[in-house]
């Protein structure tokens, strides 16, 4: 007998615990339907939350409350229904202030926007940054200066006639500023205030942002000018693979032969045109906020195409309210300048103290002649053919 | 150097003058989003 009870008290004690998972598995129906425990624990950890149960449920008068219930005074249109409706910005508003995006009362992007732009945008800009000029100075004390190797000739060649460099200073200068005052916007909050305290960091921002927003068109037209003086001399062809195979001749003695452009330089001409481009047409459209949108376009076509499937990612959001394209916007528009500010410190060094003779060609426009046919070989040729061709016709 | 100094004159020039220019035809951020008109109900 005792050990009959023995086998009874073991079942139950196994049993119990699997009966009370299985009755977890549909908590939903235990709150009717509405948020669950689960729901509010996965939202403070900051993870995705299903709203389907509560987002599905609005404008559909066969889900709102019975006319007949104490719920339903509105007749049709519950009250949870309206307030649902505006949680998910579903619900038809009409205001009497006039302007852009003012009909959405409520949107989800702010919050993980907030979260992704002081948490690991942050993050990735001093890694990035900081990684990046660790890589060169580790670079300088490996590799040291690259000298040149021939004995110098005292003659030079014109490199760059005064519009290029014109174009490329204007590019340089406003991209300096732009970089810096981007710096102070992005850092304020978590570095800037807590050293310096809001009130020395108001009037740094207030200046940061006027300097930015009006800067930003020197450096359009700056792009525009490099892109068409420019553009010709750094189209791909097959003198490119012979560079990029010796890496230039970095790590060894030997030059391998280049036009007026060499790949390296092709890759930070073109990384300049395409992210460059791509840093003014999201910081238009923050500049004119609401005016143009870019990305919920961009992301239902990525949806359409499977895209964010291929990285084993799910759908992209859309549509996104006006709010959440500027999100997105200021986004990728500080990503991406991240990005181009790394490649520009690689470009800096190598412009300056990275390469004896480099500057020359921006600071004086002339190069000496041997530092042309170490590092611009067929460019050199071409000049030179260029010089005696009129005087062999005479 | 000519052209660097040219550059950052370009530079001070374009910043203020693109400015001036949104700000006089009334094309700029505070525009877009900033109105001076209240919601006014009338008298009774």
């Amino acid at each position: 007998m005792l050990r009959l009870f023995s086998l009874i008290a073991l079942v139950w004690t196994l049993a119990v615990p699997s009966l009370a998972q299985e009755a977890d598995i549909d908590t939903r129906a235990e709150t009717g339907g509405a948020t669950t425990l689960e729901d509010i624990m996965r939202r403070q950890e900051g993870l995705v939350v299903d709203d389907a149960y509560r987002s599905d449920l609005t404008g559909d008068p066969d889900a709102a409350a019975a006319t007949t219930d104490q719920l339903g005074t509105l007749g049709g249109a519950s009250d949870p229904d309206l307030w649902r409706a505006l949680r998910y910005n579903s619900a038809d508003i009409t205001t009497q202030t006039r302007g852009p995006a003012v009909t959405t009362l409520m949107q989800d992007g702010g919050m993980s926007w907030l979260l992704f732009r002081e948490g690991p945008l942050l993050k990735i800009g001093v890694y990035l940054l900081g990684g990046t000029l660790l890589a060169l100075v580790l670079f300088y004390l490996i590799r040291g200066r690259i000298r040149i190797h021939g004995e110098k000739t005292g003659s030079t060649i014109t490199r760059f006639k005064a519009f290029e460099r014109f174009g490329h200073w204007l590019l340089a200068s406003s991209f300096i500023v732009l970089g810096l005052t981007g710096l102070i916007s992005l850092f304020g909050r978590k570095v800037l205030i807590p050293a310096f305290g809001p009130e020395a960091f108001s009037m740094l921002a207030l200046g940061s942002k006027w300097v930015h927003n009006n800067i930003s068109w020197a450096f359009m037209i700056a792009l525009v000018i490099i892109f068409v003086v420019w553009v010709v001399h750094n189209l791909p062809d097959r003198t490119d693979l012979r560079w990029l195979a010796k890496a230039g001749g970095l790590f060894g003695g030997e030059h391998p032969p280049a036009k007026k452009f060499n790949a390296g330089q092709k890759l930070i001409f073109w990384s300049v045109i395409l992210l460059g481009g791509s840093i003014s047409l999201s910081g238009l459209s923050l500049l004119f906020p609401f005016e143009f949108n870019l990305f919920g376009h961009t992301f239902s076509t990525l949806n359409s195409w499977g895209a964010p499937g291929w990285f084993g990612a799910s759908d992209l959001p859309y549509p996104l309210s006006p709010q959440e394209e500027m999100q997105f916007a200021q986004l990728w528009h500080a990503l991406i300048s991240l990005v181009l500010t790394a490649i520009i410190f690689a470009h800096i060094y190598l412009g300056s103290v990275g390469m004896e003779g480099a500057f020359d060609a921006m600071g004086k426009g002339e190069v000496e002649e041997q530092w042309a046919r170490e590092h611009h070989s067929l460019w050199v040729e071409e000049v030179l053919n260029d010089k005696t061709a009129p005087t062999k016709e005479a | 150097m000519k052209a660097f100094l040219l550059a950052l004159v370009a530079l001070v020039v374009i910043t203020v003058g693109a400015n001036q220019i949104l700000h006089r035809i009334g094309f700029s951020a505070d525009a877009a989003t900033v109105s001076s008109n209240n919601v006014r109900l009338p008298d009774e």
